[in-house]
């Protein structure tokens, strides 16, 4: 059993880490609801609750549309990825052959890549392609950032299936299509969920490659469209109307990361502690 | 015959690993292999935004330029400075909460979703956030520190230069710190429980436990951590881009690349910062390789 001081410091210390964790996004929340001048007094409860910022954002920019773009490039990059991803893993994770640990080593380097390395180059592939300003274009810079980590997740899991499985399916003359798709795919799901997440996220959440890929605001992703929201001046952002975005965008990826938190937790920690 | 077959069957297995592996590869070959090729060509050239096309071979110039540029130096020991001390300070408060998650006791479940919540929100939602929250005029936490009586007057968080770099580690020790404390605890939890009820047995003080027992068993994971934020943290850009004021006393190595490549159009000059950033993670990375190595030989 835990002593009285040991419980105090345990409890302090956790009810810190709630509080700092959660403060920022609650004072969001609270600044999105405040109009007018209320905004800029630090009460930490609106005196009226507003959803003018909430208009004011669909109406004086196309941010429906942003998220709507969002929302496809993080899909098509999940389901691009995720193709790619499982035939890769079952080859690295399930059939010894010569240079397996050298190809997963590359593909593990390229998550190491600053995306600032390959800015000009595929600046100068995309508009070659005529992908610029297009949704593509974005899809096609994610796989430098989803990939590789989807791979290497991916492949952990299949190393883990029962290896009688996969005899068995052998000595039934299976081919190494069937056995990958038909018979281990239904068994990875968990893993496909965990990974797709976190795809997803890491595609939800780019700015660098969206905000240099793309030039129109119809074409913005989220990120970049919250982060070129201006006011009438440089110095008077739109504080009510960034928070209130902040918040449409963030709450959405907080329910996901509640309900699979437990998936989430494992998949992060899975590439890392076992690798 | 049965060996026969089953070569057969091996040879069959590696072709079929390779052509499912392949597609893999021309995809990273084309998004990441290849732009990361006419970068470092870029580099060597005098390429233009506006005329990519039109350029001349110029041998070291750029690198020459950027060995002269103050801007490109101070991006750099920013870049270092950020990096080393968001590490650590996420190092050790990740390693608190990893510990306070690993014990047990009523609302575990609450602390450790709280501690999602950072993680999920995108970078550039939480710099704005933040942004906010400093704002030297309405913020909230000049506001606080005033009602404190820790400030006498409101501090220009983010315009001064001195003040922004403090920042941005702020709210990246913020942001980042739950994946290392999900990183650590996943350690702790691996680790072998009878150490622990031995030492629990014989009476011994938990700090010393943790000092004697539970760092030195939770090392590698330390080190495995450490090495993910650092790669992560030397190629920061978001935090930097938002949250300072664009002057070029606080800028990363990313920002400064990309004004040079898009905001200055010279696309030569930017490239050879993103070689260079490039050659610096590559190198951090090797180095870690080879102390992990030589460290596993010791044992």
């Amino acid at each position: 059993m835990l002593t009285k001081k040991a419980k105090f410091f345990l409890y302090s210390g956790a009810l810190l880490v709630i509080i700092v964790s959660l403060f920022p996004f609650y004072w969001a929340i609270i600044s999105s609801f405040k109009s007018g001048s209320e905004l800029f007094r630090t009460n930490f409860w609106p005196e009226t609750f507003s959803f003018g910022n909430y208009a004011a954002i669909f109406k004086e920019q196309p941010f429906g549309r942003n998220i709507l773009n969002s929302i496809l490039v993080a899909t098509g990059t999940v389901l691009i990825c995720l193709s790619l991803a499982v035939s890769a893993a079952y080859a690295l994770g399930r059939v010894s052959f010569k240079g397996r640990s050298l190809l997963l080593m590359t593909i593990l380097s390229v998550s190491m890549f600053p995306q600032v390395a390959v800015l000009s180059g595929m600046f100068e592939m995309i508009r070659a392609l005529g992908l610029y300003n297009n949704h593509f274009g974005l899809i096609l810079s994610y796989m430098v950032l989803t990939l590789p980590f989807t791979i290497w997740i991916l492949t952990t899991f299949m190393k883990q299936l029962p290896k009688e499985v996969e005899e068995a399916a052998i000595l039934d003359g299976a081919s190494a299509w069937t056995i990958c798709f038909k018979i281990f795919l239904p068994l990875l799901w968990p893993a496909l969920v965990t990974t797709g997440l976190l795809a997803f996220i890491a595609a939800w959440n780019e700015f660098l490659f969206a905000l240099t890929f793309t030039v129109e605001s119809k074409a913005r992703t989220v990120p970049v469209a919250i982060a070129l929201m201006t006011g009438a001046s440089e110095y008077e952002l739109p504080w009510g109307n960034i928070m209130a975005a902040s918040v449409v965008v963030t709450v959405p990826l907080i329910i996901l990361v509640l309900i699979f938190q437990k998936r989430i937790v494992s998949g992060l920690t899975a590439g890392a502690v076992k690798g | 015959m049965a060996e026969n077959s089953k070569s057969q069957l091996t040879r069959y297995r590696t072709k079929m690993a390779w052509l499912f592996v392949l597609p893999t590869l021309l995809v990273l070959l084309v998004a990441a292999g290849w732009p990361l090729v006419r970068t470092v060509w870029f580099s060597f050239t005098d390429a233009s935004l506006s005329a990519l096309s039109e350029k001349d071979w110029i041998g070291f110039d750029n690198f020459m330029f950027l060995f002269q540029d103050e801007g490109w130096w101070q991006s750099v020991s920013n870049t270092l400075i950020f990096a080393v001390s968001s590490v650590f300070f996420e190092t050790l408060f990740g390693l608190m909460i990893a510990v306070i998650l690993h014990a047990n006791f009523r609302g575990r479940p609450w602390v450790r979703t709280a501690v999602l919540v950072p993680w999920a929100i995108p970078t550039i939602v939480s710099a704005k956030m933040w942004r906010w929250m400093f704002n030297d005029v309405y913020g909230v936490v000049n506001a606080m520190l005033l009602k404190l009586g820790l400030i006498d007057q409101p501090l220009a968080w983010t315009a001064d230069t001195n003040l922004s770099m403090l920042t941005v580690i702020i709210v990246d020790v913020w942001k980042t710190t739950p994946f290392m404390a999900l990183l650590l605890l996943a350690g702790l939890q691996m680790l072998p429980q009878e150490c622990f009820e031995a030492a629990r047995v014989d009476g011994i003080h938990p700090l010393r436990v943790f000092y004697r027992v539970t760092l030195p068993l939770l090392k590698p994971t330390i080190v495995v951590a450490v090495i993910f934020r650092m790669l992560d943290a030397l190629r920061v850009f978001d935090l930097f881009y938002i949250l300072t004021s664009g002057s070029t006393d606080t800028m990363s190595m990313s920002v400064y690349a990309r004004q040079q490549l898009f905001d200055f159009q010279s696309v030569g000059l930017g490239s050879a910062a993103s070689t260079l950033l490039f050659v610096l993670i590559a190198f951090t990375t090797l180095l870690f390789l080879k102390l992990g190595r030589s460290k596993k030989t010791d044992l």
